[in-house]
């Protein structure tokens, strides 16, 4: 009998066209997103002469720079950031691949128009100059981040070189509670396994609980897999990933879909098959969760108080020690009672429908407390299309929220969009670093429906609370 | 793709353990040209105040770690963010080669492509190393590509593990992508197979 295999084993044997001696492995790239922090590795072929091998197997958008209070090209903030988003125009232009660009409806976060478009497809590989890239592992793909000059290098070569990394399966057993979010189950992870719990490996997500999240879910989880230092993260593909991916404008259509869904099945790792690591997590115990340090691992539940350092191993001490100073918080505090400035709905990890809809449940009747500033940013042009459908935009304008196009946004706070110093957040983006939404800006990481709890209560707040008393 | 042989120079020692990319180079950076150099944003708000003055207690602030082209740093080094501006920010600054128990995967990936050395020896050996570099007052460090080794004033040669592959490019200076362009028939004859 053939020896059995997980699905990241299946899917990497699939894309080696070659092996050196020494294990590294040139592998296929199926598909590969650009967006506009890509001036870099397009400069880089130029100054080589070189072109993009595989224009038709390439996508871009321009995310990171982009102005979220409108579609204006002129509305780009600054001459710097103005070239970095028409040189994704230009560049793609010219090397004959297809930009989602600012007035495209099918514009958005990267890892958001990926699977939306069904451009991300399991079994592929799939690369993005982006750490996030591992989002795209929901659907049964292979996904990972790279640098600059290996986006250069997939452009000219449609292939990169990489070390075989080792396997992780993270079985999440029980049921999550009601309320209870991806978001909240990948940050009680992070807390488990620390921010390097998973560094040199792919996670394969599995287990009931994993089973039993939509599809947005599981982009969620997968995407924070970066932030437990994984190089990826994937969950094999099952009925709701077909039913999510069936229409999708970029995924099989007719007898091809037939075919594919019959391939896709057997994207599943093998009974008998061993990981390099395994870690369990029980549902159950899982309640909303929140930032209160710098590293995505210094999460508790909404509800709990913030943990003594002198509690923690002498190595951790200091670090937890800073960051309580930089968050300008103490031990002992419950999260309960510290208030918000900024609440920032959106990203790669919680800006798609699903997330929205889970804010609009709790902002629904309800209005952002005094003081608060509260944005929500759709994760794309059509996620915003369809929660304007949903008349989800009419419940956040009415709550008093500020209702965005698409974009990174205060993900990343390179547009324009920065939390001001000293000010606190709470974000439903996936890094709580130093300085990440702006120099100074304090940023705790949560799900929608607590972001939205917390903007209108004003400060952090277990969100059934509110939905259960108010209905 | 830069190349690295052996390097002498100074060790300056970083504890923090988790310093992520942003750190190393803020987001708001980003769009600077590669050409226009990345080095004064090398852990810019943890080197600078605001104004821009030198914050005096940062390490490469203090007299002998200025002009270091090695950082013995801590477990988890540069994870996060896969901006290649981390590397060119360390690079344009002056350090070549960073030692650490634990690299950020995408990171260390990078490192190879300017000629930065990532070397990952055993915590207890870069605990050791870190405390040389502390106490050392400049006296260099030995990094040794060929011989695959790190030699602290100590005197006491340290290997290091690296992939044969990314050891020959390394020391050849071989550019990455001419040499896959080499293997230009292996990868059309895969799309052929695959009808990609
Ligand atoms: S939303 Fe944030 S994490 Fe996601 S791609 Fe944009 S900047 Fe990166």
């Amino acid at each position: 009998m053939a020896k059995p295999l997980t699905l990241f084993e299946k899917i990497w044997s699939a894309h080696e066209i070659h092996r050196e001696d020494d294990g590294t492995s040139l592998l296929y790239v199926d598909r590969h997103f650009i967006h506009d922090g890509s001036r870099t590795a397009y400069n880089q072929l130029a100054k080589r002469g070189l072109g993009v091998r595989r224009p038709d197997l390439t996508f871009a958008t321009p995310d990171h720079y982009v102005p979220t209070t409108s579609r204006a090209f002129e509305d780009v903030e600054g001459e710097d950031r103005k070239d970095m988003v028409a040189s994704l125009t230009r560049n793609t232009r010219a090397s004959g691949v297809t930009e989602f660009g600012l007035n495209d409806i099918r514009h958005g976060i990267v890892h958001v128009i990926g699977p939306e478009q069904g451009l991300s497809l399991p079994g592929m590989l799939i690369l993005c100059g982006d750490s996030h890239t591992s989002t795209h592992g929901a659907v049964g793909a292979l996904a990972f981040g790279i640098g600059a000059s290996e986006v250069a290098h997939v452009l000219a070569t449609q292939a990169l070189w990489q070390r075989k990394p080792k396997t992780m399966r993270v079985v999440v057993e029980g049921k999550l509670g009601d309320g209870v979010s991806g978001k909240d189950l990948v940050l009680a992870l992070i807390a488990q396994i620390g921010v390097n719990g998973a560094t040199g490996h792919v996670i394969e997500y599995a287990g009931p609980a994993i089973e039993a999240l939509s599809i947005e879910g599981r982009l969620t989880v997968c995407n924070m897999s970066i932030e437990a230092g994984a190089r990826a993260g994937m969950v094999a593909p099952d009925e709701t990933t077909f039913a999510y991916l069936r229409g999708k404008p970029h995924a099989p259509s007719g007898a091809e879909w037939d075919t594919a869904v019959a391939r896709w099945r057997a994207l599943r790792t093998d009974p008998g098959a061993t990981f390099d690591r395994e870690v369990r997590l029980d549902a159950g115990s899982i309640e909303p969760m929140v930032t209160w340090g710098n590293r995505p691992s210094e999460a508790i539940p909404v509800a709990a108080a913030i943990p003594d350092p002198a509690a923690s191993d002498p190595a951790q001490r200091k670090l937890l020690g800073a960051a309580l100073e930089y968050m300008d918080l103490r031990p002992g505090q419950r999260m309960t009672e510290v208030g918000v400035d900024y609440v920032f709905i959106g990203s790669c990890t919680n800006g798609r429908i699903e997330d929205l809809r889970a804010a609009a449940q709790v902002a629904r009747g309800r209005r952002v407390a005094a003081g608060v500033k509260a944005i929500v940013v759709p994760g794309s042009g059509l996620v915003r299309q369809q929660a304007e459908r949903e008349g989800l935009d009419r419940i956040f304008v009415e709550a008093g929220f500020e209702w965005r196009h698409s974009g990174c946004s205060m993900c990343l706070a390179v547009n324009g969009d920065t939390v001001p110093p000293g000010k606190r957040s709470a974000s439903t983006s996936n890094r709580n670093f130093v300085g990440r939404q702006g120099p100074d800006a304090r940023t705790h990481l949560v799900s929608p429906a607590t972001a939205a709890a917390t903007a209108v209560v004003g400060r952090f707040a277990d969100h059934r609370s509110l939905t259960r008393q108010g209905g | 793709m830069g190349k690295f042989e052996t390097l002498v120079a100074t060790a300056a020692p970083m504890e923090a353990r988790d310093i992520n990319t942003d750190l190393i180079v803020p987001g708001r950076f980003l769009r600077r040209l590669r050409e226009e150099g990345l080095g004064e944003c090398l852990f810019r708000d943890l080197r600078f105040h605001e104004d821009g003055t030198p914050k005096p207690d940062f390490v490469l602030n203090r007299p002998p770690y200025r002009d270091a082209q090695i950082l013995v740093a801590n477990d988890n080094f540069a994870c996060g963010s896969s901006r290649e501006y981390a590397v060119y920010a360390l690079y344009d600054y002056g350090i070549r080669c960073v030692i650490a128990p634990s690299f950020g995967d995408i990171f260390h990936n990078n490192c190879f492509k300017s000629g930065l050395l990532p070397v990952v020896l055993p915590e207890a050996d870069v605990a050791d190393l870190r405390a040389q570099a502390g106490t050392a007052q400049g006296k260099p460090f030995r990094v040794d590509l060929p011989s695959q080794t790190v030699t602290g004033p100590d005197g006491v040669a340290r290997r290091f593990e690296i992939d044969a592959f990314r050891k020959k490019l390394l020391l050849a200076g071989q550019d990455e992508i001419a040499f896959t362009l080499s293997h230009g028939e292996k990868i059309a004859a895969f799309e052929a197979a695959r009808a990609i």
